[in-house]
């Protein structure tokens, strides 16, 4: 079991006629067909004004409810450039994608409080922006996330980062744990879905035992995970909180990741997780090593 | 991105938000022009640099000159300006180097009855900008929150139907102002919201806020921040930047599409992606290190990318060892390593090289490593590449 992408996840590409669109549309079909030989899970998709052609045997369209309507799609991955990147989530969003997972980076804040604001009437679920995507290992990956270092298992990687949820798989794999699915959430100041709902989704997920949390400066989403966690989450937790030494008022890379008024800390956030009874390492390089210790303690 | 108080200034007035008459001055002349120009028997002179703390900041050449002074007469405007144009004006949010003026801004003097705080920012978990006000005009909001939180109200807003006068009129209720200030706060408040989310700010400050003796509100000083990625739609603002202002070799990281940011240890680091970035920068640190900067090279890096990455770092006198962590995912190690190489080559490294590398084809980069023959020292994995790299320092 798993969350979010399943054996019943059909996918059309939004923006794939660009370069990373295509290139990372044919990497996605290559690792949904080693996992599903014989199953179209890639099945298309979509550049307003190329509808009708085809690029690497992917039939384009014009839009993405003609996508959904012609090939079942029921999920949209995005890499459409950040100005337009916000109608193409809402377009997505009123076609009926049951999911939306949005890699592009650099969306303007007040495009995201829009996207936010519409999705509010709509049943679909976005992830990200400006994440690596959502991967359950040996079914099918949404995404840019190296395949190979994601290991079928029973772990639930909810990251705001994508190398460093690379580096956590690695880890957990060196340590003998395999992912149910890893998600990324992204690392921009608004974004689809926190941590809070995918915590709920892990923990009634048959299919996850444990779960890893990664977070970093910028914001308080940790903390109310923390609270969340308390009352919520009987799975044993570790997590990692990257950004201990990032001076406050600088951007570190991800356009979140700011310490602002004092408030945002990596301290704070550690000490809100560990007070929740999450297994917290201190080192990036302890992620693996801490899963294996709560997962240990649970049993 | 920041800009100016006298550009922001410039950008609120002409979107009907009240700030007083002021004029830019570049030469002491033109400070006391302005004076006369604007024809009151008081002015403010304000040096224009991007730091903050600048009414009690000090020039390091004229330690008595402050960086914001009242002048009474054209006289004392360009005697004033005289001492700061040109000077180095230190204030808490400089560092000791502090910062060269080489504009004031010359504003008419009023009669101010209360001075008060605003600012906005988006609220991540609310998901909507909102307006912060609190009656403890000038002082840091940080401190009054700390102090006093009681006396910070909160209104959020909605960002395309923006703030109505009737929230603008219930913060006016709350801080106790009179029924002209009321009035005008109606107006002010709204247009303010306005602005904030038609330039796509991600700061928008006025401390203090005033209000005057006959109850009109204007913004005294102005602090504005702008969200990066949407610069690409207002063109009007990207023509305010001011690279003077900004850390050197920040601006030539950004120019060649790395994230890049200054800090003060002595141990450089190149890595991909941010998160795992801020990491390497714990990393170090926990093993008794100090990082001297962050930098991500982002997942597609060319050899050029991380050629000039390397020299940018280097540059750094600080920096006495360099940690180059990357974790290949679409982006293959081999690469990485051709390209570090050729960089190894062409920068000319004469300080300790700790290499991690992990992911796609990275047995043919360590081959490649080992066989180029060059003092790299080879990491297995994160907590041995910090180790390794302390370890070159002390050596």
């Amino acid at each position: 079991m798993s969350i979010l992408v399943s054996k019943a996840t059909r996918v059309i590409t939004q923006g794939i006629t660009g370069n990373s669109g295509l290139f990372h549309s044919q990497k996605c079909r290559e690792y949904a067909a080693e996992c599903q030989p014989g199953v179209d899970v890639f099945v298309g998709g979509v550049t307003p004004g190329k509808g009708g052609t085809t690029v690497d045997g992917f039939p384009v369209f014009n839009s993405v409810r003609e996508a959904r309507e012609k090939t079942g799609a029921n999920t949209s991955m995005v890499f459409v450039p950040p100005p337009f990147c916000a109608d193409a989530i809402l377009e997505a969003a009123d076609a009926g994608m049951e999911l939306i997972v949005a890699i592009t980076e650099g969306i303007p804040v007040m495009d995201m409080l829009r996207v936010r604001r519409g999705l509010e009437k709509s049943t679909s679920r976005l992830i990200g922006p400006n994440c690596p995507g959502v991967i359950t290992p040996g079914v099918a990956k949404i995404g840019i996330m190296p395949g190979y270092i994601h290991k079928p298992g029973t772990i639930g990687i909810i990251s705001k980062s994508g190398t460093l949820t690379y580096e956590a798989a690695w880890q957990l794999g060196r340590v003998g744990l395999g992912q149910s699915t890893a998600v990324g959430i992204g690392g921009d100041p608004i974004n689809g879905t926190s941590y809070i709902e995918l915590l709920k989704m892990f923990q009634d997920d048959p299919g996850t035992e444990g779960i890893l949390l990664i977070g970093e400066i910028g914001g308080s989403a940790e903390q109310a995970a923390a609270e969340y966690i308390k009352s919520h989450v009987t799975k044993p937790m570790a997590g990692f909180i990257a950004g201990q030494t990032a001076p406050p008022g600088k951007r570190m890379g991800h356009a979140g990741a700011i310490i602002s008024g004092g408030g945002g800390t990596a301290a704070e956030k550690m000490s809100a997780l560990s007070a929740a009874g999450v297994v917290v390492s201190a080192s990036p390089g302890g992620m693996g090593e801490a899963m294996l210790r709560a997962m240990q303690r649970a049993s | 991105m920041k800009i100016h108080e006298y550009q922001a200034k410039q950008l609120l007035r002409a979107a009907g938000v009240a700030v007083p008459q002021g004029i830019v001055a570049r030469t002491p002349d033109e400070a006391a022009q302005a004076f006369t120009t604007l024809g009151g028997s008081l002015a403010v002179v304000k040096s224009q640099i991007h730091a903050g703390g600048r009414g009690k900041g000090r020039f390091t050449e004229h330690p008595e000159q402050r960086g914001v002074v009242l002048v009474r007469s054209a006289a004392e405007a360009q005697q004033n300006a005289a001492r700061m144009l040109g000077s180095t004006l230190v204030t808490i949010q400089t560092g000791e180097a502090g910062k060269q003026v080489n504009t004031l801004f010359v504003e008419q003097g009023l009669k101010i009855a209360r001075e008060l705080y605003l600012g906005i920012v988006v609220d991540r978990e609310a998901g909507g900008p909102v307006l912060i006000m609190s009656s403890e005009g000038g002082m840091e909001i940080e401190e009054v929150a700390k102090h006093s939180p009681e006396k910070i109200l909160q209104e959020p807003f909605d960002a395309v139907a923006g703030l109505y006068p009737y929230q603008a009129r219930k913060l006016a209720y709350a801080l106790g102002l009179d029924a002209a200030a009321v009035r005008s706060a109606e107006k002010f408040l709204p247009k303010i919201c306005r602005f904030f989310v038609d330039y796509d700010c991600s700061m928008t400050e006025i401390n203090p806020l005033v209000v005057t003796e006959d109850g009109q509100m204007l913004a005294l000083d102005a602090k504005v921040t702008f969200d990066d990625n949407a610069l690409f739609r207002h063109k009007d603002v990207v023509a305010l930047r001011d690279l003077s202002e900004e850390e050197p070799a920040e601006v030539r990281a950004a120019d060649t599409g790395l994230s890049y940011v200054k800090l003060n240890g002595n141990i450089g680091c190149l890595v991909n992606g941010a998160g795992l970035a801020m990491s390497t920068m714990d990393l170090i640190k926990l093993h008794g290190g100090e990082p001297a900067n962050f930098l991500d090279v982002g997942g597609g890096a060319d050899e050029d990318q991380v050629t000039e990455a390397f020299r940018i770092i280097l540059a750094d006198s600080n920096v006495k060892a360099v940690l180059v962590n990357i974790f290949g995912g679409i982006m293959r190690c081999d690469i990485i390593v051709s390209a570090l190489l050729n960089a190894y080559e062409k920068v000319g490294f004469n300080v300790p090289l700790v290499v991690r590398l992990e992911g796609t084809n990275v047995e043919k980069a360590r081959e490649m490593l080992q066989a180029s023959g060059r003092a790299i020292i080879a990491a297995t994995d994160l907590t041995d590449a910090a180790q390794k790299v302390v370890r070159a320092l002390n050596a």
